[in-house]
């Protein structure tokens, strides 16, 4: 009953249900201006192209997997051993100057043995391998990274039992030391096993005056030296992920391998990855959600102090003698309001704003199915809590204009500040982590991983917290707001 | 009352009794735009404590104003629209009949009031930076970007008579055109855009380095905020005077 009160009272009030209206249709209205605003063009050597979408894995989402990949078949259990070493390489036109081709081995440059579910981009693989400054790692599922021994140099081993491959590390090829062991779900009886090497760009990172940073990306080429490999012999070779174009570069030094003297040298480029270059992340179409979050936090807020000022309080608590019951349920209507608005901005928004950006060629990065569940769901969720803290604050501070500027500048500021200004990353991270405006980590689709060589802040659209953290410190707010708001009522009565 | 002497004498009369009747309700009324204030003077004076590891020392400091700029727009729009909130603009509107009057000694009133609130928080912001004319430059427009955006919050508040529209739509000017203007798709219009709102105006003020690739230079920024405010408090008295006339 009373939530059938408090509900007359929002759906009474023109304004109010406008808000709410308004703050769906902006959503919507700038997620289809953000996906109009996009234009995106590829080169093939000199010629301009549509990008090409990036591979997928098993479970959807888009991945980098371009490498020199020297292999045989594998029936069953085995195991594949190598001496790997002299990783080597070559950088394109790198700092200070720029204008020459040095010798160089990128920090994540890979050279190693791999097991692999076939040739084709995007296929499940665990794979034992050396690279340029991180040691030796083991790393599968284009995520799952383990680190070992910190050399440059070793000897590796990858052996593979039912679905469980494993790898190992030698300094000299008699004592063997486990990395560890991945299983690999639903892997053929039959699959590809082998030696690669690839090398992803060089980077230098600028810091941009301004705030947030520039990031250069130059061309590498990686070799490696395969000897003692046991068992050897019997070798097919496939560029995965390589594309007909070839650089300058590669018209002299092409990607494969030779074999001499039972050394067998491989050259590669690329790299084995999440890809978060290939394309547009799809929350992007989503950042209209700050700018419909100040009609819900102005019409919330206003939620909370109306009574107050119109003196209709008394009636209400007159009519409802529990008065933290009066704050929870006008805090549920709030929240169940908001819930919907944001459910239908996000359901026309997305599909809408993902078909238009295909239509134009653009490529939006591919996410798995219950990443994109989260994304949706969780920013109608983070409307519905922002919803329930405006509400809360205002019925806490009875000043609708105190209200609005806290909860913008909690909610909505500290986001803004860290992508567009000079607000150093350690304290915008901080922010990010304990005003609400933590929840928007519910949004970033891409995970971070410390193994991904471009930089990972805040300003590039990665959060300190994980996503369900994130939006649990936004409704830690919300709740203390709203419980705040029922002491008072309560107290002022008693 | 009627005054009897030359005009400009009795327009001076006049404002100095509307001016001392706004003391008093601001000193007896409850806390009225004090709290904004406060918290406006606390939030800019913080940026002390962001150190001076930047590229841009100063405009590290002054990230304060950024967010205070959202406090003292709320204390330009409660000074009017509170009395809407509390019916007490009617007795206002009875003892100062003149409309361009009331709005006038309040746009005074809200002057004095964050004058000293700007001085002193972006005094303490930028303490130990070397005075160097970027730096002071930086700190003025600052100041005087602040008393702009408590007019503007003033405008807009007898423009549209709520308070909570009213900071509803400062705050989008303020905070949200910038992120709107970036997902323009023409980017001529945007820059016109950019040009044209008070959208980038903190950034292009507070900039010390490297000021030319902002699509406003400072002053120019600082110009474009007083047309708003001034635009926004013509409009409101031009309104004040037709529909509460």
């Amino acid at each position: 009953m009373m939530l059938r009160a408090e509900w007359l009272k929002f759906r009474t009030v023109r304004g109010w249900m406008a808000g709410a209206a308004a703050a769906a249709l902006i959503v919507i209205g700038l997620g289809v201006l953000a996906a109009t605003g996009v234009t995106m063009s590829c080169m093939d050597g000199t010629r301009e192209v549509d990008c090409p979408a990036p591979p997928t894995d098993t479970s959807g989402r888009s991945v980098a997997d371009k490498f020199t990949f020297v292999h045989r078949t594998l029936t069953g259990d085995g195991s594949l051993t190598a001496k790997v070493g002299h990783l080597d390489g070559t950088i394109t036109y790198p700092p200070p100057n720029h204008d020459e081709i040095v010798r160089g081995v990128v920090p994540w440059a890979k050279a190693g043995l791999m097991i692999k579910d076939g040739t084709s981009p995007g296929a499940d693989y665990a794979a034992v391998m050396v690279t340029g400054a991180h040691g030796v790692r083991m790393q599968s599922g284009f995520t799952h990274d383990k680190a070992s021994s910190p050399v440059r140099e070793a000897w590796l081993r990858l052996t593979r039992q039912g679905d469980k491959i494993t790898g190992y590390v030698s300094a000299d090829g008699a004592a063997w030391q486990k990395i560890e062991t991945v299983r690999l779900n639903d892997l053929p009886t039959t699959v590809r096993i082998g030696l690669f090497v690839t090398s992803p760009s060089g980077l230098t990172v600028e810091e941009n005056p301004q705030g947030g940073h520039a990031v250069a990306a130059r061309w590498t080429q990686a070799t490696a030296e395969f000897s003692r490999v046991t068992p050897g012999g019997g070798w097919d070779e496939t560029l995965v992920g390589y594309s007909d174009y070839r650089t300058t570069w590669e018209e002299t030094h092409p990607p494969g391998h030779t074999e001499t003297g039972g050394v067998v040298t491989v050259a590669g480029a690329g790299d084995i990855g999440l890809d978060t270059e290939g394309g547009m992340s799809v929350e992007r179409v989503l950042t209209g959600v700050f700018a419909g979050l100040l009609p819900l936090i102005v019409v919330a807020a206003l939620c909370g102090t109306a009574e107050f000022r119109h003196g209709l309080i008394r009636t209400t608590l007159a009519a409802m003698p529990k008065p933290v019951w009066i704050s929870v349920s006008q805090a549920t209507v709030v929240g169940a309001v908001s819930l919907v608005a944001g459910l239908v901005a996000v359901a026309v928004t997305l599909p809408m704003a993902v078909r238009l950006l295909e239509a134009k060629k653009v490529v939006v990065l591919s996410v798995s199915g219950p990443t994109m569940l989260r994304v949706a769901l969780g920013t109608a969720l983070l409307l519905s809590l922002a919803g329930v803290l405006a509400y809360g604050v205002g019925a806490l501070l009875r000043r609708s204009v105190l209200a609005i500027v806290a909860v913008t500048a909690l909610l909505v500021a500290p986001p803004i500040l860290s992508v567009t200004s000079v607000l150093p990353t350690e304290l915008s991270a901080w922010l990010l982590r304990l005003t609400p405006a933590a929840a928007f980590a519910i949004q970033q689709s891409v995970a971070a991983y410390p193994q991904m060589s471009r930089p990972q802040t805040v300003a590039d659209g990665y959060f300190p917290l994980p996503p369900w953290a994130g939006l649990a410190v936004l409704a830690l707010w919300a709740l203390t707001a709203v419980a705040a708001a029922a002491w008072r009522l309560n107290r002022t009565r008693a | 009352m009627k005054c009897r002497m030359a005009r400009p004498q009795c327009g001076a009369i006049r404002l100095r009794a509307a001016w001392r009747g706004e003391w008093v309700k601001l000193l007896t009324g409850g806390p009225g735009p004090a709290v904004p204030l406060l918290a406006g003077l606390l939030i800019v004076a913080g940026g002390v404590a962001l150190g001076r590891d930047a590229v841009d020392p100063a405009q590290l400091r002054l990230l304060g104003v950024r967010l205070g700029q959202a406090a003292v727009a709320a204390a330009g729009v409660q000074i009017l629209a509170g009395e809407y909130g509390s019916g007490l603009i009617r007795a206002t509107l009875l003892a100062v009949p003149r409309r361009l009057d009331v709005l006038a000694v309040k746009a005074g009133l809200l002057t004095a009031l964050v004058t000293p609130v700007a001085v002193l928080g972006v005094g303490v912001a930028v303490i130990g930076l070397s005075p160097d004319a970027g730096m002071l430059r930086a700190a003025t427009t600052s100041v005087l970007h602040l008393i702009l955006v408590a007019l503007l919050g003033l405008g807009v508040a007898a423009v549209v008579r709520s308070s909570a529209a009213a900071i509803g739509i400062v705050l989008s000017l303020l905070f949200l055109m910038p992120m709107l203007l970036r997902m323009l798709p023409d980017p001529d219009w945007q820059r016109v855009l950019y040009r044209l709102t008070p959208a980038t105006a903190v950034q292009a003020i507070t900039t010390t380095v490297d000021n030319s690739v902002l699509p406003l230079s400072p002053w120019a920024a600082l110009g474009v905020v007083a047309a708003w405010s001034v635009g926004a408090l013509a409009l409101g008295a031009l309104l004040l005077h037709r529909r509460d006339g």
